[in-house]
């Protein structure tokens, strides 16, 4: 009765250094609550605080980008794999330039 | 971060020192780049778990399609990872282009860089017949030049 979540290096200062870690939730944002309370702060990498899932962050459930399942409503179940990974994105503009251009 | 061991010196193993990179990968990178131009250019090249040698270059998508932005294409960004887990390896290389602007990192650049092992490699092709290469560490969005060591090996580019 878990899902797998696969934490890339940058956030694995939450997890005690642990690659892949074990949570449960019946949707993305059900487990990182869940995965939060076994790894404090690890939410605050993932959610911004207006709650919604950070532009510089990517999370997949198994084969598929959340954001083209419903992004933090997206529904899981058993067996699921998630998998974190930093958004690897940047250039020549400054951020808030950036971050008009790409409507965020 | 922060937790890493100290590594081989004076040889390949290089971290935070320099990064050392065959010809034949670089030409790659360049070309790359050139190819994309005006547009960004990014991609990776990917080198043995730990071993801190770039040797297999995959050149990728830049998803914003920009003069001025690059993102990798979410799926195949995952497929590549995969790939290289798969391989044991991992992105010794990350870069991109800037392709008006020096081959330093933007303010952009050190707030989005999130694989603090890599070696963030950037290429300007501002000037149409010479490039400007110049290579970064980028911690918790810390920007530490590193000196790139240009080697003419056997590697498949």
């Amino acid at each position: 009765m878990a899902i797998e979540v696969r934490v890339p290096t940058i956030l694995r200062n939450y997890t005690g250094g642990s690659k892949i870690v074990e949570g449960a939730g019946e949707t993305l944002i059900g487990l990182i609550d869940d995965l939060d309370a076994k790894h404090n702060g690890l939410k605050g990498r993932l959610i911004t605080p207006e709650g919604g899932l950070h532009r510089f962050v990517n999370i997949y459930v198994n084969d598929e980008d959340v954001r083209f399942l419903g992004a933090l409503d997206a529904k899981l179940k058993d067996g699921d794999s998630i998998t974190i990974l930093p958004a690897v994105a940047g250039g020549a503009l400054g951020f808030a330039a950036a971050a008009a251009l790409l409507g965020r | 971060m922060g937790t890493a061991t100290p590594r081989r010196r004076n040889c390949f193993g290089n971290v935070n020192v320099v990064l050392t990179i065959d010809r034949t990968i670089l030409d790659a990178i360049v070309a790359h780049a050139r190819r994309d131009h005006p547009d960004e250019a990014c991609g990776v090249v990917a080198g043995a778990l730990g071993s801190d040698v770039p040797s297999r270059h995959i050149p990728m998508d830049n998803a914003a399609r920009s003069m001025t932005f690059y993102e990798f294409d979410s799926m195949e960004y995952l497929r590549v990872w995969r790939e290289m887990d798969d391989r044991d390896e991992e992105a010794v290389v990350i870069y991109h282009s800037h392709t008006a602007t020096e081959a330093y990192p933007s303010r952009t650049d050190a707030d989005i860089a999130g694989w603090p092992d890599a070696h963030y490699l950037l290429v300007s092709t501002r000037e149409p017949d010479s490039e400007e290469i110049r290579s970064f560490r980028i911690v918790d969005g810390v920007v530490t030049e590193e000196e790139v060591n240009i080697v003419d090996a056997t590697v498949d580019a």
